[in-house]
Order: C-alpha cells, then structure tokens, then sequence
C-alpha cells in the first residue's frame, strides 16, 4: 500500500519536474528550423548586379534594396559597373561565367547583346535574373516593366486626348530612346496597336534621343516649328523628357500638348508632374521592383533545380501618376531606399 | 569660254567658284547652301524665322565647344577631354549647392574645378611632353572617374531648386534671339579679337605652323600650351551651363556619347585642318550652321535615327578626304600625335 503511494507521488513528482522544465522551455520558444535552414541557405551566397550603368535613379534605387537585403541575410552582392558601354558589359559577363557567382541581376541594353551569354551562364550553372530591360533569351526570372502595356496606356492616353474632334488636332509625336532596347521595341508596339484602332491619329515625327535631354529638347522645338498645332507627345522616359517638356513650355505649348511619359517614379519625376511639364507620369515604382527583385533572389538562392530549368515572369504593377495623386507612396528619393 | 561671248562677270564667278573648290572652306560652303536650298524648296515652314532660330539654337552649345576647341586646334593640339571637363564641373558645381553652399559659390568652385584640370592637361602636354591626344584621352576618363567616385552619384543633376534665374537665362531671349544663340556670337566676336588683335593670338597660328620656328623667335611654349588647356576647360564649363540652363539638368551621360566627336565634325567641316597654324572663327561658324541644316531638315523629313548616324558620318568622312586632298600630307605638315 504504502509503497503503491510512494511510486504514485514519486511519479507526479516526476511529472510536475518534466511539465515545469517544459514548460520554462516553452518561455524562450522553439526553435522553427524553417527559420535556420533559410538563413544558413542564404548566408555566404554571391549575388552579382550587371545594371547598364550606376549612378541614375533605376540603377541605383534597385541596389540600394538589394544591397540592404544581402546585409540583412548575409549573402554577399557585388556591382559590375559598365558605364553604358556594352562591350564592358560583356566583358564583365563573361568573366562572371568563370567567376561562377549564385545568381546574376540583369540589366540588358538591348534585347540582342547578352543573348547567348546568358545561355552559356546558365548551362554554367548561374541563376539570372533579368530586371527591367528583357533580353530576347529568356532566364530562371524576368522582374520589370511590361513595356508593352505602357505604350498601350500611353497611346490610349493621347488618343483620348487627340482623336478626331476632341483636340486642336490629331497630330502626335513620339520620342524614343535608343533603337535596340526593350523600352523602345516593345512599347513601340504597343503604342501602334492602339493607334491602329484610332486611324485618324497621325504620327508627325518619330525620332530617337538617345536618352539625352538636351537632344529631345531639340527636336520637339523643331517639331513644333513645323506642327504649330501638336497636339499630343509620347516620351519613352522621364529622364529624357523634360527635355521635352521644356521645349514644349518654351513654345508656351503646355496646355495645347498633351504629354506623356514613364519612369521609376523618382521624385524629380514627380515634381515635373507638378509643376504640370508631364501631363501623364507611367510609373514603374522602383522601390516595388527592388522588393520584388529581392524576393526573387532569395528564392533563386533556395531552390535546387538547375539553373535555366524553370523560367519565370513578373510584370511589375503600373501607377499612372497625374497632378492628382502625386504623394509619399507613389514618389520616392534614393535617401529613402538607403 | 573660249568662243569669247560669255561676260567677265560669269568668268569672274567661274574663277571664284573653281578657287572656292580648291578650299574645303568653299565646299562645305557650296554644300550647306545647296542643302539650305534644298530644304527651303522640300519644307515648307523650313524657311521660317521660328525655324531658322530653332536651328541655330540646337547647335549653339556644340558651336561653343567647337570654339573652345578650334584655339586648341589652331595651335597644333586637340582637346577630346572637353566633354568630361564640362559635365564634372557642371554636376560638382550643383551637388555643392544642394549641400549648403550658396549657388555663386558653387558655381565658383565648379569654374576652378575646370581651371584647375585644364592647368593639369597643360602642364602634361607642355613640360610632360605627352602627344595632346593621348594626354587628353587619359584626362577625360580621370576627371570624369574624379567625378563619379567623389563628387556626385547620381548623372543627372537637376538645377538646384530656389534658383529660378538661372533656369531663366536658358529661356530668355534677348532681341528675340535666344540667350544660347547670344552666348555663341559674343564667344565667336572674342575670339575674332584674341586671334585677330592679340599677340597671343598671333602666336597661336604660329606655334601651329611652324613650332620649332615659333620656339627659336621666343614665343613663350610651354605657358602658352598652358593657357589653351585652360581656356578651352573654361569655354566647356560656360556650354555646361548654358546647357544646364536650357535643358534645366546637366546629365554626366554625356561624357559617354558622340558629343566630342560632333565638336571635332564641326572643327574639321569648317575647315581647320587638324594639323594646326590654320583657321578662323568663320570657319567654326560655318561648321556649326553646316551640321545644323543637316540635322534640323534630317529631324523634319523624319528621317530614321541609324540612317541619321550613317549620313553625318558620311559627311565626316568626305570633310576629312576633303581635308588631305586639298592639305596634302608632307614631311612639313605630319605631326606627332597625328593618328
């Protein structure tokens, strides 16, 4: 009897012991494994970002992200700078394809250039990333604009503004960039899908600025010299527009000239919508693009299918930024991203 | 001719036309008025005053340059680091500003940036005794690196906000002619004087014919080389301006495109020969409103950007083999540093 009892009490007591040292376990919490193995997947990677240039608001606003993620999570990113030169940029990926790094972040200058060394990094066993501007070869992911869509709301824009009747005219001008890279090829045809709805829309002057603002500056002067009664302008980014716009002012042209542009939602951009030189801003919101890119990099750096085997896509949300909703969250300044 | 009834006025005409075409001066003229003509007959609002002004602005800023760079030229030497010298000065001179200097004492600071690396260009050249291509070449790609590494990060740098006057110079216009256009013809009058009505001047086209000559009758060399590097780093940093002015933004970018090479086009269209000793403002003149006319009617007729590209680089081409038709190459005139 009375040992029965002893066993009894010895074994609540044993019990109470485990249930109080479980339950001071379960104070300083378990620990997720999940949360272990992400980290330690991610710690020590190298991540590489081959942009067309450092030092403009794109370029700089995705490295800022990108830089403030890898410092969070420990992987290692690194920046090739080619300054605009294509052959640099080449150069610096195909020395990359040797250098092996976990993933590359693409910026393409055209959409022909990197082709195939994309497809030699891959069977190399590197994981790209194409951000912005596509190449026509495609890669494990593509985060950026859908260059497409914005010559469509572009194009819908000035339509709506200068189709038969509703303008001084139905004369528009379009400028672009540089021939060759996917903002031009694309939103190009985008932009001429729509006009062919709108058969009256005359496309007076087409001509490329090679990203320049003093060189767009120039040529919408001499279009409006020629076309005193334009009525509408496509730009292909805001960098180079307000060239643009400021020849359109000059020609005290502001409210007879619809203008539309597109860009990073940069706040320069932004205080242009203000002061009313754009009438229509296409944001590509480069603050979104970065997290998402950053998303994308850490899940390239987990999964452990080769590289090139599974292709994804990402066309990144638009904002259309007009007077009316210029604010925090749609403009953003690099201190801001830092 | 010969069967006498054709009138001394014609054969006049005739004598002038055939000396004119022994000139590259004269051909490039006969060209830019049959294009001028062309166009006036093709487009119709080409002819128009707002036209003509909207023309001779667009070219206005590369005129500077080319001024700033045919005194180099004149002297025997060249300066391909314009473009870096006036997009660093320009863009330091505006983050300055952004960071609690006062816009004048910016603006001072970015001046005595370009001083200071046309006084480097020149001593190179003058007492390093590197070929003024080379010294150059070399310069642009420092001062721009200087630039980007420390002075500002991003290319594109707007005017600083709250100096709306400045902004206003690029629109203004005086006498109805933009202040751009302004600007050039007051450079092109002083220029005149200083290689017209100085010593200085006249010991420029000396130093470009004839060195060793110039050397023995005491021109002071090396200062002289000296002082071109860094008239023409000053001439870059006013077009920065202006251009800053106009366009409301200086973008670093510009280093990295066509633009000194444009400058060239319109040094050697007009008619200086890169050899040196020979040249003058008219000829920097007649360059500039050369590649004016063909760039403001290539804009109206619309015509494609690569075919652009491909037509001035033809007009280039045919200005140089113009150039060693009528300048031959001899023992005399081939220099060091000519490619």
């Amino acid at each position: 009897m009375s040992t029965s009892i002893l066993r009894k009490l010895l074994l609540t007591a044993a019990f109470v012991v485990t249930a109080v040292t479980a339950a001071s376990a379960q104070d300083q919490g378990l620990e997720n494994p999940r949360s272990t193995l992400f980290h330690q997947e991610l710690k020590d990677k190298k991540v590489v970002f081959l942009p067309l240039s450092m030092g403009f608001d794109l370029t700089e606003g995705w490295a800022a992200v990108m830089r403030k993620q890898a410092a969070r999570l420990g992987y290692s990113f690194e920046i090739r700078d080619p300054a605009w030169s294509t052959d640099a940029g080449t150069r610096a990926l195909s020395s990359l394809i040797t250098e092996k790094p976990d993933v590359i972040v693409l910026h393409n200058p055209d959409i022909q250039s990197y082709a195939r060394l994309i497809k030699q990094a891959q069977s190399a066993g590197i994981k790209i990333v194409q951000i912005n501007l596509e190449s026509n070869s495609t890669s494990d992911s593509y985060v950026g604009a859908d260059w497409t869509e914005i010559g469509i709301q572009a194009a819908e824009a000035v339509a709506e503004k200068c189709d038969t009747g509703k303008g001084i005219s139905t004369k528009i001008a379009i400028d672009t960039g540089v021939p060759t890279a996917a903002s031009d090829v694309f939103q190009l045809d985008g932009i001429y899908k729509v006009l062919k709805q709108h058969p009256a829309i005359q496309v007076v002057s087409q001509q490329a600025t090679e990203y320049n603002a003093e060189k767009a500056r120039s040529i919408m002067d001499t279009v409006l010299q020629q076309h005193t009664d334009l009525c509408g302008a496509i730009g292909i980014w805001d960098n180079q527009d307000t060239g643009t716009a400021s020849a359109i002012q000059q020609a005290g042209k502001g409210n007879q000239v619809f203008l539309v542009t597109s860009g990073g939602g940069n706040k320069v951009g932004c205080e242009n919508v203000e002061k009313g030189l754009f009438n229509l801003y296409i944001s590509y919101n480069v603050p979104l693009q970065g997290d998402i890119l950053n998303a994308e990099i850490a899940r390239l750096l987990q999964i452990k299918t080769a590289a090139g085997e599974v292709k994804t896509m990402y066309f990144t949300p638009l904002t259309q930024i007009t007077k009316a909703n210029v604010n925090q969250r749609n403009c953003w300044t690099l201190d801001d991203l830092k | 001719m010969s069967q006498g009834g054709i009138s001394t006025g014609s054969s006049r005409f005739f004598l002038a036309a055939q000396r004119s075409l022994r000139s590259q001066e004269g051909i490039v003229l006969i060209l830019a008025a049959a294009a001028f003509t062309v166009f006036s007959f093709l487009l119709p609002s080409f002819l128009s005053a707002g036209n003509l002004i909207a023309l001779v602005r667009s070219v206005s800023i590369l005129g500077i340059l080319a001024l700033g760079m045919a005194l180099v030229v004149i002297a025997r030497g060249i300066d391909v680091s314009m473009i870096a010298t006036m997009v660093v000065s320009v863009a330091w001179a505006f983050v300055l500003a952004r960071t609690g200097y006062s816009f004048n004492a910016a603006l001072l600071i970015g001046c005595l940036f370009a001083l200071t690396a046309g006084l480097g260009i020149g001593l190179l050249i003058a007492y390093g005794e590197v070929a003024p291509i080379f010294a150059t070449l070399a310069a642009g790609s420092v001062i721009y690196g200087l630039g980007r590494t420390f002075f500002f990060q991003l290319e594109m740098q707007n005017v600083p906000p709250g100096n709306e006057w400045f902004a206003e110079i690029g629109r203004a216009s005086f006498l109805g002619l933009p202040i751009t256009i302004v600007a050039f013809a007051i450079l092109c009058l002083l220029l005149h004087g200083v290689l017209t009505r100085t010593r200085f001047g006249w010991q420029l086209y000396a130093m470009g014919s004839n060195p060793a000559a110039a050397r023995t009758t005491g021109a002071p060399m090396r200062p002289m080389i000296i002082a071109q590097y860094m008239i023409s780093a000053v001439v870059a940093y006013l077009a920065g301006l202006i251009l800053a002015s106009s366009a409301s933004a200086i973008n670093a970018r510009l280093f990295n495109s066509t633009m000194i090479y444009d400058i060239l086009l319109v040094v050697v269209l007009g008619g200086i020969g890169l050899n040196g000793g020979n040249g003058r403002v008219r000829n920097v003149i007649l360059g500039t409103v050369f590649v004016g006319i063909l760039l403001n009617g290539m804009t109206i007729l619309n015509i494609d950007y690569t075919v652009q590209n491909l037509v001035k680089g033809l007009v280039l081409l045919l200005a140089i083999i113009a150039d060693s038709v009528v300048n031959p190459r001899d023992e005399q005139t081939s220099q060091q540093g000519d490619l």
